[in-house]
C-alpha cells in the first residue's frame, strides 16, 4: 500500500473499507435468506396450532394439513368476527396502546397487563364447512416467564381437544413438564362448563379425585411446579373469562345450542353435537 | 510465535494440550447455556468453529493493512459480520435449533476464543496457518462441549440427540432423570471434572500457585 496504514487517512480508509465490505456481506445474507426465514416462521406457528389441536403427527406435511384451518379474527369485547389484514400480529398488537387495552389488576389474573383488542382464532373446518375444532391463543405468566400456547376446543365449545405451549422458560424437569405429553394428555375430553353453564375447568394443586362429579372439569397439577400450574390455571380462567374469549365463546355456544347459523358470517356454521 | 508450527500441531494441539476451555478457561459461558441437549450443542459447535476459522482467515489476510490503533475494532467488525451471517443461515435452514439457541449464536461475538485467536494468532501469522489454528480451536471447543452435552442430555433427559436411550419415569420407563443436569451449574461441575481429568493425565498443565499460602495455625498469626 502506498499510504501509511497507521496515518489518520490510512486508518480512516481501512475502517471505511472494512465497514463497506462487511455491510455488503451482512445485507446480502439477511436479504437473500429472508424468504426462507419467513417461511420457517409461518411453518413453526402452524405446527404449534396443529399440535395444540392434536392434529399433528411427526413427519406430516404441515402446510397441507393447514389448508383445513382458517385463521380468523375476533373482537374480544364484542365476541364478533372482524376483518384484519393477514399480517396482523397479536403479540405486537398487545404491546401497542392503540390496539390493546390495559387491564385493571383485579381483571388481570393471568398477569399479562395488556390485552389486545383483536385476537386471532384458528378454526379447523371439515370438507362440508362445519367447524370441528376451535383453536384459541392463550398466554399468561407462570413462575419465571410468560407462557404462550394454544387451547383447542371441540365444536360443542365445551370439550377440550388439547392444550400446548410453544414458548416458555419454566424450570426444566419441574414447570417445564407442561410440555410433557403425559400431562398434556390429561386435557383432551375435559369439559369447560358445568351443568348450570358456569366456567368450571380448573387445574388443581395435587391430584384429581377421579370419583368426584367435578373430575371431568379438573386437571392434575404438576408435582413440584405449584406456581407454573397456578399460572396455567390463571391463564385458562382469564382467556375463557369475560375479558378473554368469553363473549366469543358465548356467541358460539348459543349458536350451537340453537343450531342457528352465524348471521354475520355465512361461511361459518357451527355443527350441533349431541 | 517464533518458530513455524506444524499444521498437525495447529489442528490438534488445541484439543487436549492447549484446549481453549480446559487450559485457558475461556469461552465457558456458552458451554453452560447450550449443552442441555446434543442437537443444540452440535449446532453451536459448528457455528463457533465456522466463525473462528473464517475470522482467523480474514483477519490474517488483511493483518498487514490493519492499523494498530483500530485493530481490535476491525477484528470485532469481521467477527460480528460472520456471526450475523451464520445466525441468518441457521434461521433459514435450522429454524428449530436456532430458536433454542436464541441469543447464544449472537453471543459468539463476545466469545473470548474467537477474539483471542484473532488477536493472538491471526494478527501475526499467514492465512493458512491461521485458518488451521482457528479450526483447531473450534475443534477443541467442540470436544469439550460435546462431552458436556453428552453427559447432560443422557443423565438429564435419558436421551442422545433426542433419541430416547433410557426411558424416563415420567414417560412410563425406569429412569429417574437428574434434574440438575438440565440446569447450568451441572455444566460447571462437568467442566471442572474434565479439567481435573486432563490435568491429572497431563501434569504439565497444572498451574503454579499465584501466591504462597502461609500457615497460620495460631490466632496471633492472623495479625
Amino acid at each position: 500500500m502506498a499510504i501509511n496504514k497507521d496515518s489518520v487517512g490510512g486508518t480512516l480508509l481501512v475502517a471505511f473499507l472494512v465497514c463497506v465490505v462487511c455491510a455488503i456481506v451482512v445485507a446480502t445474507a439477511a436479504v437473500g435468506l429472508r424468504p426462507l426465514q419467513d417461511e420457517n416462521r409461518v411453518l413453526d406457528m402452524r405446527m404449534n396450532v396443529l399440535q395444540a389441536a392434536g392434529l399433528y403427527e411427526p413427519g406430516m406435511d404441515v402446510n397441507a394439513a393447514f389448508e383445513r384451518i382458517q385463521r380468523r379474527f375476533v373482537d374480544l369485547d364484542t365476541g364478533e368476527f372482524v376483518e384484519m389484514p393477514e399480517s396482523y400480529d397479536q403479540r405486537r398488537a398487545a404491546r401497542d396502546p392503540a390496539t390493546s387495552s390495559r387491564l385493571a389488576s383485579s381483571e388481570d389474573i393471568a398477569s399479562i397487563r395488556n390485552r389486545p383488542d383483536v385476537a386471532e382464532v384458528y378454526l379447523s373446518v371439515s370438507d362440508d364447512g362445519d367447524v370441528q375444532v376451535i383453536i384459541l391463543p392463550v398466554s399468561g405468566y407462570g413462575l419465571w416467564s410468560t407462557l404462550h400456547g394454544f387451547l383447542a376446543l371441540g365444536s360443542d365449545v365445551n370439550t377440550v381437544v388439547g392444550l400446548g405451549f410453544y414458548e416458555h422458560a419454566e424450570t426444566p424437569g419441574l414447570g417445564g413438564e407442561i410440555d410433557n405429553p403425559r400431562w398434556k394428555g390429561i386435557w383432551p375430553g375435559k369439559e369447560l362448563y358445568n351443568d348450570s353453564g358456569d366456567l368450571a375447568i380448573e387445574v388443581l394443586k395435587g391430584t384429581v379425585d377421579s370419583g368426584a362429579a367435578s373430575a371431568k372439569h379438573q386437571i392434575d397439577g404438576l408435582a413440584g411446579a405449584t406456581l407454573t400450574t397456578k399460572g396455567v390455571d390463571n391463564l385458562i380462567q382469564f382467556w375463557l373469562g369475560s375479558k378473554g374469549f368469553g363473549p366469543f365463546l358465548e356467541r358460539l355456544r348459543s349458536a350451537s345450542t340453537n343450531s342457528v347459523d352465524d348471521s354475520e358470517d355465512d361461511e361459518f356454521t357451527v355443527s350441533v353435537v349431541n | 510465535m517464533a518458530e513455524v508450527a506444524k499444521p498437525k500441531d495447529l489442528l490438534f494441539r488445541p484439543i487436549l494440550d492447549n484446549n481453549p476451555i480446559a487450559l485457558q478457561i475461556i469461552g465457558i459461558c456458552s458451554a453452560l447455556a447450550v449443552t442441555t441437549n446434543l442437537n443444540t450443542t452440535l449446532t453451536m459447535c459448528i457455528a463457533l468453529t465456522v466463525v473462528v476459522t473464517f475470522s482467523n482467515l480474514f483477519v490474517s489476510l488483511i493483518r498487514n493493512q490493519i492499523p494498530g490503533s483500530i485493530r481490535i475494532i476491525v477484528q470485532m467488525t469481521i467477527i460480528a459480520s460472520l456471526v450475523i451471517v451464520v445466525d441468518q443461515f441457521l434461521r433459514a435452514y435450522a429454524y428449530d435449533v436456532s430458536k433454542q439457541l436464541s441469543v447464544f449464536v449472537g453471543l459468539i461475538i463476545t466469545n473470548c476464543i474467537v477474539m483471542g485467536r484473532a488477536e493472538a494468532f491471526a494478527m501475526k501469522n499467514p492465512p493458512v496457518p491461521s485458518l488451521l489454528d482457528g479450526f483447531g480451536n473450534g475443534l477443541g471447543y467442540s470436544f469439550v462441549l460435546l462431552l458436556v452435552g453428552f453427559a447432560r442430555e443422557l443423565l438429564g433427559s435419558g436421551s442422545l440427540f433426542g433419541v430416547t436411550i433410557m426411558e424416563k419415569v415420567t414417560e412410563g420407563g425406569w429412569y429417574v432423570p437428574n434434574g440438575m443436569m438440565l440446569l447450568p451449574p451441572s455444566a460447571f461441575f462437568l467442566i471442572g471434572f474434565l479439567i481435573w481429568a486432563i490435568r491429572a493425565a497431563k501434569t504439565e498443565q497444572v498451574e503454579e500457585d499465584q501466591f504462597k499460602i502461609t500457615s497460620n495455625s495460631r490466632v496471633s498469626d492472623a495479625f
